[in-house]
């Protein structure tokens, strides 16, 4: 590791404030977390996973990526939220009433796995030794573009074959049942 | 640091101060248009024309008290009036007003207020879920699905312009359209799109912004006549004033959204009429806009939720797609 980084810097200097951003959406991102998996109101979960969405865009802006932070909130809070509330909305869920029984998760061993996985979490990211890339490019939207349809078209043309089974999942769990 | 710090937070005040007074002064530019086709005087009495209605109108809703409604979720219920301001006032930072005054110009200005715009269905959502009142939850569902709905067509035509001005940075996209009113994107005459479909796309996206922002006739999540008040059933004082801030904010929006995109933005019509500075034409054109929404409300009746779905899935959806594969050939072949 670098010994300069050791020393934490000020508080009120560029670097301490900068972290001070990150650390706020690091803080908005965990808090939504919290809210979307320990609400018993299923809107209440996806108000959490709204705020959990926009502290990872801001994780995304702040590493100096625009266009993917404002994806993260046009698809993540614009579509993939408005679309759970709709579902939400549409089957409107008895409230607070436990569905199933629990998994065997609960209790003692949740928390040990959990602890386990910070743990184990926390020492990899502490022991790596994290390095600086170099800036590959200017992360415009045309940059993206070219390398999308260039050096990632097999990701590119997966993705679309991944949402073309959704879609027609979705139609096929839509028709069933019915006769016309 | 501190420069652009003190920059971005003074933008932000005058950003929600401009909100705050279009908001309070369109109620009055409405009311008194709507009074006009109807026939009848309109609010008068206080101050000239009835200017200081909208500032009476503010004191009067912030002395009321707040009341919420018993099993109401009250987090999402008073979180809801301030999230329907939100985007409109975060999509104020990037409107370039003019070629010296905005904001902050981001090369993804337009992906910025869409993905703001996308965020604004989710207040209604939650103001009509945590009313818990079944008027305010059918809104909020009726909200949903049109939002769902012509948020394609409107991101699809937007799409066309942004690939012909090959940019989704929104000045860049004024820029290209200066010279004189045939140079605007409106017309497909003498700036670079040579898309006689534009008139059209220029129509999509004006009903688009129309059923984005819930006015009539496609206001079915406030249809008075079926569900009381749709989803601000339940608020009362500055809650719901705040929705109808966010509501006119959202239209303003729009119209500055139709300026760039399609009617030149800063841009004078006329070569001569240049020495004009450009904060003026936008002005004109934006509060144009506002005053045909205004007129369209006074004018049509409320549709039914089927034709406006289906206006959305069968009509504008494919004119606009064809729109694109159109465009998308042009540019490709000259």
């Amino acid at each position: 590791m670098n010994p300069s980084m050791v020393t934490s810097p000020s508080l009120f200097s560029v670097d301490g404030l900068v972290g001070v951003v990150f650390l706020i959406n690091l803080v908005i991102t965990i808090v939504g977390g919290f809210i979307a998996c320990n609400s018993e109101r299923l809107v209440r979960a996806v108000a959490g996973l709204i705020v959990c969405f926009i502290g990872v865009a801001g994780v995304y802006y702040f590493l100096n990526s625009p266009f993917v932070a404002l994806m993260q909130v046009l698809i993540y809070v614009g579509a993939v939220s408005v679309t759970i509330s709709f579902a939400i909305m549409l089957a409107a869920p008895e409230e607070k009433k436990r569905v199933g029984p629990a998994g065997p998760l609960v209790g003692p061993a949740g928390f040990a796995t959990a602890a386990l996985l910070a743990g184990g979490f926390s020492v990899l990211a502490v022991r790596t030794d994290w390095k600086v890339m170099a800036k590959i490019n200017d992360g415009s939207i045309k940059t993206i573009g070219i390398e999308l349809l260039t050096n990632y078209s097999m990701v590119f043309e997966l993705i679309s074959i991944v949402l073309l089974i959704a879609i027609l999942g979705a139609l096929v769990i839509a028709r069933s049942g019915r006769d016309n | 640091m501190s420069l652009t710090l003190l920059n971005v937070i003074v933008a932000v005040v005058i950003a929600i101060a401009f909100a705050a007074l279009n908001a309070a002064y369109l109620v009055w530019a409405e009311r008194r248009g709507a009074a006009r086709i109807q026939r009848r005087p309109g609010p008068n009495i206080n101050g000239p024309f009835g200017l200081l209605q909208p500032p009476l109108d503010g004191i009067k809703l912030m002395a009321k008290q707040l009341t919420i409604p018993g099993g109401a979720d009250k987090v999402l219920f008073i979180a809801a009036p301030v999230l329907a301001m939100f985007p409109a006032i975060m999509s104020f930072v990037t409107i370039p007003f003019s070629e010296s005054i905005v904001a902050k110009n981001m090369n993804v200005g337009v992906l910025m207020i869409f993905a703001f715009a996308s965020t604004g269905s989710m207040a209604l959502v939650f103001a009509g879920w945590s009313s818990r009142n079944k008027y305010a939850m059918m809104s909020s569902v009726r909200a949903v699905s049109q939002a769902v709905a012509y948020e394609i067509p409107m991101l699809i035509t937007t799409i066309t312009v942004v690939m012909i001005a090959g940019s989704t940075d929104l000045m860049e996209i004024v820029r290209q359209q200066s010279g004189s009113i045939l140079h605007w994107n409106i017309f497909p005459v003498l700036g670079n799109s040579h898309n006689l479909l534009m008139p059209m796309s220029f129509l999509i996206f004006f009903t688009c912004t129309l059923a984005e922002t819930n006015r009539a006739p496609f206001d079915l999540g406030e249809a008075e006549s079926e569900l009381v008040a749709g989803f601000h059933t339940e608020y009362g004082s500055m809650g719901f004033g705040l929705f109808f801030m966010g509501e006119y904010a959202n239209i303003v929006i729009g119209s500055c959204m139709t300026t760039i995109l399609f009617l030149g933005g800063w841009n004078a019509p006329l070569p001569f009429l240049g020495f004009i500075p450009g904060i003026f034409w936008f002005l004109l054109k934006l509060y144009l806009l506002i005053a045909t929404f205004i007129w369209i409300r006074w004018t049509f009746p409320r549709t039914t939720i089927y034709g406006l779905l289906n206006l959305s899935w069968k009509i504008l959806i494919p004119l606009s797609l064809f729109n694109l594969l159109f465009t998308a050939g042009l540019i490709k072949v000259f």
